[in-house]
């Protein structure tokens, strides 16, 4: 007899919230770089890079806010070789992406060398007064930190850019035709590079979150895989702002829930429960996409291709 | 003012030559990096190229090393290259390599404790086809509902790792081991063992599939129909179609090829180096071969000498770990440095380099 | 090696050396299979490293090779330190046991020892391990009696014999002194991921636990619990693996920590005087191997007491934390009235005690 009486709801949703975060922050930077027609499978090595580069800088500096900064600037640093090599000296951006993992595994592990078992400053939820209290929806909407929020707002303004913006409107046309954008004066390569270091940036955010605030300490290989976890949800996604937001949250919702489910002591297999993100994503994929309406398939045209311009 | 101008076709001095460059590059900024660690560069640099291959006292063992590493590596890099090469996209044969493992094993281990010369055979089979069912998942996805094939094979390999998990601590577990995770030995089970073929060469018959499988990727793409669908369906689509490419037979095709290979190469694994069935048994080969497959520029004997190169990284690096105490993090960032040169200087054999003002046309 | 004994020399000449004969440089060589930044398993047998350097200054050299996937390549890397002139070579996975054994027979001059597995077929193999469900009783006493919602948690990596050892045991212990506990066990099929030890913390706290343990090496537990206890809630925690005493005084009350030092200070010292022998070493509290970290003022002093009670009949080997009578979770019976359970019954064990709730899995 299962007794799951002790699984509260809203204590579900507010927590998988938090662990959602690092996967959608990197998730909506991967977005805008794939928007701009480039595929960048390094998420990985740019997440963990931020989360020493945070890690490192809010120790020295005592401030989370500052650590954050540096995570984003550490990782769009890295993520510019991987633009130097895919757009000036055209590599294929799947190796490159790749091998960018690589070196962002080692390099963090070289530079965390000095900050293993040290505690990070504490980043405090922030405080909604009296609208913290409010039932169900206290818990959920006003009990997080800035980082969650911020998160949110990135979603959001990542939507309101691609649909009502002219940049938005120019980077779409760089992703899905690179030769007729070229062919209209844009500068396809400046804007692609500016997405990935942007992309980069978000990378580093997540990392940083994870730790900064979820774990919070610096451990070699820490991220433990959220990267491919954030390229996966980009294409669950389909390339919108909106349904990143909903695959990190249902993803991390599953996690958080078969955990939960362990914890009241359900008797399902556990072995099952712990698969069971990865083959829950896979069948909404396959739901999503079956669909013929929506298949119009959302992927920008020009993904994955190099550009070159020959006039 | 810099710019690239595309040659009508790759320079073949540049092709042999960029390789070369790479290496002399990242043993410059390799260099660079082991000083700022305090290590004498020279020395590193030495250990990492030169002993795996002729230092006295080790190259007797890890030369034979190299094949052993380099095997699985090259085998499923095979596979990749034939799907990459068509725009298909497989980023999952870590995931078909377990299932690979498990299927072969799992069916060696139901006869246990037969002697049958059938068994490992018998296994082989068995291994390639756990790969490629594993690998027919996205594969039909794709074709029945354009489920994107990148997502689906990626995700499995964590639905795969689960499964090898609750095989070495469950259903696969030795009945004998007293509750320890992991299957009975396969290597100590004449039986099913893949043993060392010719002794001190390392060679093993996952390192004779990888040969074979070179061979037979270089004759299907330059003299087999299969070969030059790829190809067509890779560059041109459209074209390929009016050519009478069936894409979703494509798909099929490579995608069952990838995950064959990537589980026979489990499955030599399983029954060879590794010995048998445990939590962490694998051990990346199928996401390192994704990096193969690209350095070897998706061609077979590109891919055979990338693989090479990739365990001679990783063969020196753990020399190089013991032997000057460099940390394995500054390995794995210097493999990472080897394939940013490796990709870069790649430009040089499909560009020409110019300096000046642009002429006008 | 070669170098370091003509040093050796050349320091004996100038005499520096306090012995009375020239001996060689020892070389001992550890593979690891993570990190040593891991802050946990592999920090702490790197420790154990620093701390035979320590104690033998010149006379060792100390080489180490982590993050050795299990398998061919811990075989390879094993190979070549016994080709680099090592005289012992700690190798520190289970999972490095057939790999362990088949260097060994190629190398019959360098000694072996193997953590935690039981494989020794040849004369210079040995094994070692350590009994952490001793102080996993001293822990699962203290929870017992810190627990006000009567829910203890313990998350554990996978479903192996040392890990219901520990769950069995902390779980026996605590359900002594506080006959009402309930165990929630949650099994995270990973050894080392913070993010998911994070969430599987918070799962507990969420369902009412307000102890944890467990049985990976992260501080994301910890963290978990400091953060439910500044919006208010009471959760307590215990370091594992190394002392985590960055969360004392509260969450972390208390922490059971992975000695490796006196050992390898011990077997390396046998090789230098040529007494080393093959065997089974699995020490626990007597040899300091387990150690129990300091016990913060958040635990009530007679409570404390009650443990350091514990913790001095576990050392001086009056108590052992597995005596009878203990009853299966099937209602079998385990250990009969005052039988204490042999060392092959716990290395195999492979269920749960009475009074515990769900499966392990299979």
């Amino acid at each position: 007899m299962m007794d799951l009486s002790s699984i509260n709801p809203v204590v579900l949703v507010a927590s998988l919230m938090v662990a959602a975060t690092p996967i959608l922050l990197a998730a909506i930077g991967e977005l805008i770089v794939e928007k701009s027609g480039v595929l960048n499978l390094g998420v990985e090595g740019m997440m963990i890079t931020g989360a020493i580069c945070g890690f490192i800088i809010a120790v020295e500096s005592g401030s989370p806010v500052i650590g954050f900064f540096a995570a984003a600037l550490g990782a769009a640093l890295l993520s510019s070789i991987f633009g130097f090599l895919t757009l000036v000296l055209l590599s294929n951006q799947v190796a490159t992406g790749l091998a960018l993992t690589l070196f962002g595994l080692g390099l963090s592990a070289l530079m965390g060398q000095g900050y293993i078992g040290i505690k990070a400053p504490t980043t405090s939820p922030l405080n909604f007064g009296v609208l913290g209290d409010i039932p169900l929806i206290g818990r959920i909407l006003f009990s997080h930190d800035w980082m969650v929020y911020l998160s949110l707002a990135l979603i959001a303004g990542t939507w309101a850019f691609l649909k009502f913006t002219r940049a938005g409107l120019v980077l779409r046309a760089v992703g899905e035709s690179h030769d007729a954008a070229h062919a209209l004066g844009y500068k396809v390569i400046r804007i692609r590079l500016l997405a990935i270091m942007f992309g980069g940036a978000c990378a580093g955010l997540g990392g940083a979150y994870l730790s900064l605030v979820r774990v919070p300490q610096w451990t070699e290989g820490m991220t433990a895989g959220a990267g491919w976890i954030a390229l996966a949800i980009v294409v669950f996604a389909s390339w919108k702002p909106w349904r990143v937001l909903l695959g990190a949250y249902l993803f991390g919702g599953i996690t958080v829930l078969q955990l939960n489910l362990q914890a009241a002591g359900a008797t399902i297999p556990v072995e099952l429960l712990s698969m069971s993100p990865y083959i829950i994503t896979i069948l909404v994929l396959v739901i999503i996409s079956a669909d013929r309406r929506r298949a119009a398939l959302s992927a920008p045209a020009d993904l994955g291709k190099p550009f070159h311009a020959t006039s | 003012m810099i710019r690239l101008e595309k040659r009508p076709s790759p320079s073949k001095v540049w092709t042999y030559a960029t390789p070369v460059l790479a290496v002399v590059l990242t043993m410059l900024a390799g260099g660079i990096l082991f000083a700022i660690l305090g290590k004498d560069p020279l020395e590193a640099i030495r250990t990492i190229f030169w002993d795996p291959l002729f230092h006295p006292q080790f190259s007797g063992f890890s030369r034979p090393q190299l094949l052993v590493k380099a095997g699985p590596l090259i085998l499923i890099a095979i596979g990749l290259s034939m799907g990459f090469r068509a725009g298909i996209w497989n980023i999952g044969a870590e995931g078909q390599y377990i299932v690979g493992a498990l299927a072969g094993a799992a069916a060696g281990l139901a006869l246990y404790p037969s002697e049958s010369v059938l068994i490992f055979p018998m296994m082989v089979i068995a291994g390639a086809l756990g790969g490629w069912a594993w690998a027919m998942i996205p594969a039909i996805l794709k074709v029945q509902f354009r489920t994107n094939e990148i997502l689906v094979s990626l995700l499995l390999v964590y639905v795969a790792e689960n499964l090898l998990a609750s095989a070495s601590v469950g259903w696969l577990r030795n009945p004998e081991g007293g509750g320890f995770p992991g299957s009975r030995s396969l290597s100590g089970w004449d039986a099913s063992s893949n043993p060392e073929l010719i002794a001190g060469t390392g060679m093993h018959w996952g390192v004779v599939a990888g040969f074979i499988a070179v061979i037979f990727a270089y004759v299907v793409m330059s003299r087999h129909l299969l070969g030059y669908h790829i190809q067509l369906a890779g560059q041109a689509p459209r074209a390929a179609r009016f050519a009478g490419v069936n894409p979703s037979r494509l798909i099929i095709m490579c995608l069952g090829i990838s995950g064959a290979l990537a589980g026979l190469a489990g499955l030599f694994e399983v029954t060879g180096p590794a010995g048998q069935i445990s939590i962490d048994f694998n051990a990346g080969y199928g996401f390192t071969a994704i990096i193969v497959a690209f350095l070897g520029r998706l061609n077979p004997i590109g891919i055979l000498l990338a693989g090479m190169l990739m365990a001679l990284t990783y063969i020196g690096g753990e020399l190089a770990q013991f032997m000057l105490a460099l940390p394995a993090a500054a390995i794995q960032a210097f493999q990472g440095m080897l394939l940013f040169f490796l990709l870069g200087v790649d430009v040089l054999s499909n560009y020409r380099i110019r300096i000046g003002a642009r002429e006008t046309a | 090696m070669k170098l370091k004994s003509l040093l050796t020399s050349a320091a004996l000449a100038a005499g520096l050396a306090t012995g009375a004969a020239a001996q060689d440089t020892t070389t001992v060589g550890f593979v690891y299979v993570g990190p040593v930044g891991d802050g946990g398993w592999t920090y702490q047998h790197d420790q154990g490293r620093l701390a035979v350097e320590a104690a033998y200054g010149d006379k060792v050299e100390t080489i180490f090779q982590e993050n050795v996937p299990e398998g061919p390549d811990s075989e390879r890397v094993m190979t070549q330190m016994a080709l680099a002139g090592a005289d012992i070579i700690f190798t520190t996975s289970f999972g490095y046991m057939d790999a362990t054994n088949a260097v060994a027979a190629r190398f019959p001059d360098v000694k072996f020892e193997h953590a935690t597995g039981y494989k020794r077929e040849h004369p210079n193999v040995a094994t070692y391990d350590a009994r952490f469900y001793e102080g996993r009783a001293v822990i699962g006493t203290i929870a017992g009696h810190m627990t006000e919602t009567n829910k203890i948690g313990y998350i554990a990596s996978f479903p192996i014999p040392e890990v219901i050892q520990g769950i069995n045991s902390s779980f026996l212990h605590a359900q002594k002194v506080n006959p009402d506990v309930e165990m929630s066990v949650v099994w995270v099929y990973t050894w080392f991921d913070p993010a998911k030890e994070a969430d599987a913390a918070n799962a507990l706290i969420n369902n009412g636990v307000d102890v944890i343990m467990q049985h990976t090496d992260s501080t994301a537990p910890q963290a978990a619990a400091q953060a439910a206890n500044e919006a208010g809630g009471r959760v307590f925690t215990f370091g594992q693996a190394s002392d985590m005493s960055n969360f004392a005084p509260s969450p972390r009350i208390a922490s059971i920590i992975d000695d490796w030092a006196p050992y390898y200070v011990k077997r390396v010292g046998m090789v230098m005087d040529g007494t080393w022998e093959s065997g089974h070493s699995w020490g626990g509290m007597p040899e300091g191997e387990v150690v129990i970290g300091p016990i913060t003022e958040e635990v009530p002093a007679a409570v404390k007491a009650e443990a350091e009670a514990m913790i001095a009949a576990i050392t001086d080997g009056s108590y052992h934390p597995f005596t009878g009578p203990i009853m299966k979770q099937d209602g079998s019976v385990f250990l009969a009235e005052g039988e204490v359970a042999t060392d092959v019954q716990l290395v195999t064990m492979d269920f749960y005690v009475q009074g515990m709730t769900g499966e392990i899995p299979q």
